[in-house]
């Protein structure tokens, strides 16, 4: 059904929630704390942030007393032209690079899906005609070689692989090599999951940078962190620590398909100013969308709350 | 960091008002709004967070909290309690069934761990002599079979597997095997799923079904936001969960989501994954969890480590001699020593109450240890005599010193300097102490 399915179930849902959560605050029909506090619940709940959440709520608090804002149900078109500003009204497309190859880097913690967006990636541009080679540059955790392998005969990839617990900087030298000498038109590189406290292993990604580098001046073209939506707090704290050591150009946001809203982004980037490229929204390998931040920001106040 | 350390706020926040002689509501309720914002921080769910608050504030409410003399430490204590309360008072076990194997089924969203924690418990168990057979009943990510195979391997478990058969399929032969084969656990690794995907949450209540499990373990990554209700609340509807395996907690999150799926399912958090070696996985402490998400570091662990670390008669020794002032280079060096001992330094660093935000902070920094290293090496190219009197050490033995440790006159001068104001606080201390003692006074914090 892909993501325009997925959007539209949620803007059903988001009538029904009118009905509902929304439809209750408006009910009031008054700027109290109570009003001000559910909407602040509201974003919370959506994992907004807990400061972006209150900077954004005393915001509108802001307007209604300067008296931009008279009736309760302008407060959400208020609200999502202000995420709007944040997140950016545009879709921000991957980078194109002028010479060949092109080279992709993804990065995150344990179990935020890597392996499988390189996988969906690499069919997205195969379809496109371009020439993938995939790296399995997670040399630590065990199978995720074979994982990535299946995705490579799935896509039609190219695969260049080392050993387990091989030096994961020569493999992804390597690849970035033989991607050369073939003519592949892009290298997408996985990594292995690692928390962002662990200095050693961020260490090893600052490592994995520089090498892209040497291998092929102006590479990795593409740095991209994945982010679980389901994932809280926390994940700010990740995009800063990986953002230092690799200078990210942008943030995959997988698993959107679920009930969790994966509103951190929106801390990501007005802390970061870093745009959410792709989004994933399924399991199959059509299951990777461009980021359409209206979408997106209609889909935060969607959906069952419990 | 906002939320820095929620204990100093908490105290500023009454001990200003203590200042007015005595604690009123509104003081109660602007203390619990520091809470109220320490537990969202920490990604409790917001629902969670106003039922527990309440809770809070009518305990606090009672007359002796409002009359004690240490309010502040009261109404901490009082959250402290609560949060333990709900999140399981006791460390929770895994149950055994009456006749072998006890049947443990591991469900959650993809990429909680999963697989790895089927492992590390495997693991666990075997080290306590018990047999174990794991079950590859992930037939959908691909190489999740082998996955696990591979640790198997490792850890020389025995892995059952029918490749891409039906799960129900699996789990009937796998259970079949380890009775007859009289095995103590078999552990199934069921593939990660959406909450909301029908089709697959009814492969969960087949394989319920089908194995008669004694345990269901669903598999949280500590880092997940206010959807923790939401998951866990699905699992728990179609399926009899028993308990919770909260992963990733080696992560500096702080896990409110254990809280938010302990209020929701009831279940206790039984085992958490705290690393990414296989050995990384132990019981839960409830206690110890509830100050981590209020961030108030991990005291108990860290007295813990150090226990377990410190030589108890040395550590006497030690205090005998800060107090008697005959504290020489020579006591220094073995105390970074058994310092040493704990674990890496910033590990033990975020354990720390008042440390709280600021440790992410300082993970920036990142605890030197190789400065460990210098003064232990300094400490060692010095003379008996020379460590126990350093003002005897003048430039020529500076000089000889730094080249027989490998570093420069310049360290040598620091560490020298260091020792030299180390002892002065001590006097100071040691003064502090003796007047303290006079007036039969407490410390203020205490």
């Amino acid at each position: 059904m892909g993501l325009l399915g997925n959007i539209k179930k949620g803007l059903q849902k988001t009538r029904s929630m009118l009905q509902g959560r929304l439809g209750a605050l408006f009910s009031r029909r008054r700027f109290d704390d109570d009003f001000y506090d559910e909407l602040e619940e509201i974003l919370i709940g959506a994992d907004v942030g807990l400061q972006t959440s209150l900077e954004l709520v005393e915001k509108l608090r802001e307007n209604v007393q300067k008296g931009r804002i008279s009736e309760p149900e302008q407060v959400v078109d208020l609200l999502k032209e202000m995420l709007l500003d944040i997140l950016g009204k545009e879709t921000v497309p991957l980078a194109v690079s002028e010479e060949k190859p092109m080279v992709i880097l993804m990065l995150g913690v344990n179990g935020v899906g890597k392996t499988t967006t390189i996988g969906k990636l690499a069919a997205r541009y195969r379809k496109e005609g371009k020439n993938t080679l995939l790296v399995a540059g997670d040399t630590f955790r065990a199978a995720a070689i074979e994982q990535l392998e299946i995705w490579a005969k799935r896509s039609k990839s190219d695969l260049i692989k080392h050993q387990q617990n091989a030096d994961p900087a020569a493999v992804i030298f390597d690849g970035i090599a033989a991607a050369k000498a073939r003519g592949s038109d892009l290298v997408l590189c996985d990594t292995a999951g690692r928390l962002h406290n662990k200095a050693n292993l961020m260490e090893e990604l600052k490592k994995i940078y520089r090498v892209i580098g040497k291998a092929l001046p102006g590479a990795p073209h593409e740095v991209l962190l994945v982010l679980d939506a389901t994932t809280g707090q926390n994940a700010l704290a990740q995009a800063k620590v990986f953002n230092e050591a690799a200078n990210l150009t942008g943030i995959v946001l997988t698993k959107l398909d679920g009930t969790a809203k994966g509103g951190i982004v929106v801390a990501v980037a007005r802390e970061l100013q870093l745009p959410v490229k792709l989004v994933g929204v399924g399991e199959s390998i059509d299951d990777l969308q461009p980021f359409d931040p209206q979408e997106y920001v209609e889909g935060l106040f969607a959906g069952e709350w419990i | 960091m906002i939320f820095a350390n929620l204990s100093e706020k908490l105290q500023n926040a009454v001990r200003r008002l203590r200042q007015k002689g005595k604690l009123t509501e509104k003081d109660i309720n602007a203390a619990l709004r520091e809470v109220r914002l320490a537990l969202l921080e920490a990604d409790v769910n917001f629902k969670v967070v106003k039922t527990f608050i309440a809770d809070v504030r009518e305990r606090c409410l009672q007359s002796d909290v409002m009359a004690s003399l240490t309010p502040g430490q009261t109404v901490i204590k009082i959250v402290k309690e609560e949060l333990t309360n709900l999140m399981g008072g006791e460390v929770a076990k895994l149950a055994a069934a009456d006749r072998t194997p006890t049947v443990v089924m591991l469900v959650g969203l993809q990429g909680s761990g999963k697989t790895t924690s089927a492992a590390k418990l495997a693991n666990l168990l075997k080290k306590q002599n018990r047999s174990v057979l794991l079950v590859a009943a992930d037939i959908y990510r691909p190489a999740a079979i082998k996955q696990l195979q591979v640790l198997g391997e490792q850890l020389s478990i025995p892995v059952f597997q029918l490749g891409q058969k039906q799960p129900e399929q699996i789990a009937r032969a796998a259970l079949e095997q380890a009775r007859r084969e009289g095995y103590d656990y078999l552990i199934i690794d069921t593939a990660g799923r959406l909450h909301i995907d029908d089709e697959m949450m009814a492969e969960l209540v087949r394989l319920e079904e089908v194995l008669q499990p004694e345990e269901i373990l669903l598999v949280v990554d500590a880092m997940t936001g206010q959807d923790a209700v939401n998951v866990a609340q699905s699992f728990r509807e179609r399926l009899n969960l028993t308990g919770v395996i909260l992963t990733k907690l080696d992560g500096d999150s702080r896990g409110g989501a254990a809280l938010s799926v302990k209020a929701v399912t009831g279940c206790p958090v039984k085992f958490a994954g705290v690393g990414e070696k296989t050995d990384a996985f132990e019981p839960f402490h409830p206690d110890r969890m509830a100050s981590r998400i209020l961030g108030m570091g991990d005291v108990l662990t860290l007295i813990e480590k150090a226990q377990s670390a410190f030589d108890e008669e040395k550590a006497r020794e030690l205090e005998r001699k800060m107090r008697s002032r005959q504290f020489t280079l020579e006591d220094y060096m073995e105390q970074l020593q058994q310092l040493k001992k704990m674990g890496p330094l910033n590990q033990i660093i975020e354990m720390l109450p008042g440390i709280g935000g600021m440790g992410k902070k300082l993970k920036n920094f990142d605890v030197d240890e190789s400065v460990l290293k210098k003064t232990e090496a300094i400490i060692l190219s010095m003379t008996p005599e020379e460590r126990a009197q350093p003002a005897i050490i003048n430039s020529s033995r500076r000089r000889r010193i730094a080249s027989g440790s490998g570093t420069r006159v310049q360290d040598v001068n620091n560490l020298l300097k260091q020792f030299a104001m180390m002892n002065k606080m001590m006097k100071q201390f040691g003064k502090m102490e003796k007047s303290m003692l006079k007036k039969k006074g407490k410390f203020p914090f205490m």
